[in-house]
């Protein structure tokens, strides 16, 4: 395969929920656009962040990339394969190439297996647990990698505190090696020093194995720090792509710019200095978008056209904006 | 209102906290002393488990059944909140000491209308009649920028959205004027753009009121855009306080300097590791003796495995816990 193709590339991705109405006769009145027309690529060995806030559809992005929801329209290559329409069968080897870390350590848990049983049960499930010794030599090997002690091997759960619960699930998901790695919000739920450790361990196993991660969360800081690129959603839909510095020092999008006036800074100094521009308003209902483009609501700079025509994600410098603003 | 001008508004001292949990006491707050000055804000940050909720839930007792107040005095206008019958500290809450919880949705009653929440405290305390407490409410709403507040009187707090539930906990708790709110982690279940609206709202409407404002947070970020003084509490103890400039500036005690080093997104770290903090947060019922950070501290005696270190001056008006200092 050539080296240059990108792991990933996600084109003009739908994903969208029927609304029913009606215990009988059922009828479908509508549906949630919950990815609407989402495109990106993933290059090997990069972080790609995705941010925006609740009901953006970045999880539901990932959940469709991974096939455990199924795309309603749009392509998802990857490692140069369409992966978009595989059938149950196809899936299970497409399973050990791509894995996910859940956000909350307690509950992607099952509280009563031993911590070896959980990160060795994908390679029981994939049928790569026969020759016993192997077996827990691997498991061994791969506590080692996030940094579990081997005589956790036999605790349960309840006996890890939230960051070690979080390296059993990045131990999990290492387990068939995989090439991608979504992480959905998987520090969010931890405190700032156990944080640390967790996005350290994420960046060392990089490097290391050569991972492709699509980092999921919606803390502009960790995510900033972890991320090659990054997109920001909104209501379902890209709204700019730039590579991570680019972003922040030059966000081109209102959204984008709203979103990083609003997250402070966590130094006094600079956020006495700082021009408070807040937008007002709260996301619309993903159930019913606004018309155009979606920002325009809450937009400090929304134009007539952008009341009726919805924006394309279009080349700016080096970036890709999606505004009317730059047309 | 006897107003003392000479000492603070809030005075905290040596206040100790236990709840009975099934693996025997454990003392979440210990021998915590801070004050509040009127009109300030104070941040009391601290990660999960550090006692910084349950400091802010002892000011107006409002423990559940298995916590108990073991020592201290919390002394507010002169007079002791700890030693007042319970009929005086409900004369106190919602009128001179407001509190704004996390999770507006539970902390609001699902069958009365928004109107009457916050039209309650000021009849309550005021005696006003309700028709004038709504008036009233109605201006607060409006003044917490709900839009449309003189419609939405009458609307239940299932049909707002999380930010207006949160802007209608600030107009309650603004509506007796206090002279103290305490805000326990006012937007952490909040979107981004949303926390800072309800923040910068909670800010304005505080100062406009004159009141002082206790923001218990674990978002440093928040703590450096909103607040004067900080507070950093670990174990269940305060290790440090300075103004938020200073702290920022130049932490002194060992754990304020870790949890600066950890935050990620700052210019100069991004890409590279982060600095940690090593180990695990302490078990509260078993904890070490002495210092309860020595376990994780580069810096760590011999010493500071013996004694607990108090609280003590560090030059320009802060305190830190550290005999290594």
């Amino acid at each position: 395969m050539n080296d240059q193709a990108p792991l990933l590339s996600v084109t003009d991705l739908a994903v969208h929920f029927p609304v029913i109405r009606g215990v009988v006769f059922q009828r479908e009145i509508g549906s949630v656009k919950a990815v609407d027309g989402v495109s990106f690529e993933l290059k090997r060995g990069e972080t790609f962040g995705l941010v925006g806030e609740s009901g953006c559809g970045k999880s539901t992005t990932a959940l469709a990339i991974l096939r455990m929801l199924r795309a309603t329209s749009g392509r998802i290559v990857f490692e140069g394969r369409d992966i978009t329409d595989l059938g149950v069968g196809e899936l299970r080897p497409l399973r050990r190439r791509m894995q996910m870390v859940y956000q909350d350590p307690f509950g992607s848990l099952n509280p009563r297996m031993r911590a070896r049983d959980i990160i060795g049960e994908p390679l029981v499930v994939h049928g790569l647990a026969d020759d016993r010794t192997a077996y827990r030599a691997r498991v061994q090997e791969l506590m080692d990698l996030v940094g579990l002690l081997p005589d956790m091997a036999d605790r349960y759960p309840h006996e890890f505190s939230g960051g070690q619960r979080q390296r059993i699930g990045i131990a999990r998901a290492l387990a068939l090696e995989p090439s991608l790695i979504i992480c959905d919000e998987p520090v969010s739920a931890l405190d700032v020093s156990i944080q640390a450790q967790v996005v350290n361990l994420l960046m060392d196993l990089q490097e290391e194995l050569g991972l492709t991660y699509l980092f999921i969360a919606h803390d502009l800081a960790v995510v900033r720090h972890i991320s090659d690129r990054i997109g920001v959603m909104y209501l379902g839909r890209l709204v700019e792509v730039a590579h991570r510095d680019e972003l922040f020092e030059n966000p081109r999008h209102p959204y984008t710019q709203a979103l990083l006036a609003a997250v402070p800074i966590p130094d006094p100094v600079r956020e006495a200095q700082r021009d408070h521009e807040l937008i007002a308003g709260e996301v619309p209902s993903v159930q019913n978008p606004p018309p155009g483009c979606r920002f325009h609501t809450r937009c400090p700079q929304a134009m007539p056209q952008c009341r009726t025509d919805s924006p394309d994600l279009g080349p700016l410098g080096s970036s890709l904006v999606a505004c009317h603003l730059y047309a | 209102m006897d107003t003392n001008l000479t000492g603070p508004l809030l005075d905290v001292q040596d206040l100790s906290v236990s709840f009975r949990t099934d693996r025997g006491i454990v003392r979440a707050v210990d021998g915590v002393s801070f004050h509040v000055d009127a009109g300030e804000t104070l941040a009391i940050v601290g990660e999960s488990g550090s006692g910084k909720s349950v400091t802010a839930l002892s000011l107006l007792r409002l423990l559940d059944a298995a916590g108990s107040i073991d020592s201290g005095r919390v002394l507010f206008d002169g007079e002791n909140l700890l030693d007042l019958d319970a009929r005086a500290i409900r004369s106190i809450r919602g009128d001179r000491i407001a509190m704004i919880f996390q999770e507006p949705m539970s902390s609001l009653n699902p069958v009365l209308t928004i109107g009457k929440q916050v039209a309650e405290p000021i009849r309550l305390h005021r005696g006003t009649p309700w028709q004038d407490a709504l008036r009233e409410a109605e201006r607060l709403l409006d003044h917490s920028r709900i839009p449309d507040a003189p419609a939405r009187l009458k609307d239940y707090p299932h049909q707002f959205s999380g930010g207006m539930r949160q802007r209608t906990m600030i107009a309650m708790a603004l509506a007796c004027r206090p002279k103290l709110i305490i805000a326990d982690e006012p937007t952490t279940a909040l979107d981004v753009t949303v926390q800072a609206q309800i923040l910068a709202l909670l800010k304005e409407l505080t100062r406009e009121a004159d009141s002082a404002l206790i923001l218990i947070t674990h978002d440093l970020g928040v703590v450096a855009r909103y607040a004067d003084r900080v507070a950093v509490m670990y174990a269940g103890r305060i290790v440090e306080t300075a103004n938020a400039r200073d702290l920022y500036g130049e932490p002194r005690h060992p754990y304020t300097q870790g949890l600066m080093a950890s935050i990620p997104g700052v210019e100069g770290s991004i890409g590279h590791r982060l600095k940690t903090i090593d180990g695990q947060p302490p078990d509260l019922a078993r904890l070490p003796p002495g210092c309860a950070f020595a376990p994780r501290c580069e810096r760590a005696t011999g010493a500071c495995r013996e004694a607990t270190p108090a609280l003590e001056p560090a030059g320009n008006g802060r305190l830190a816990a550290c005999i290594r200092l």
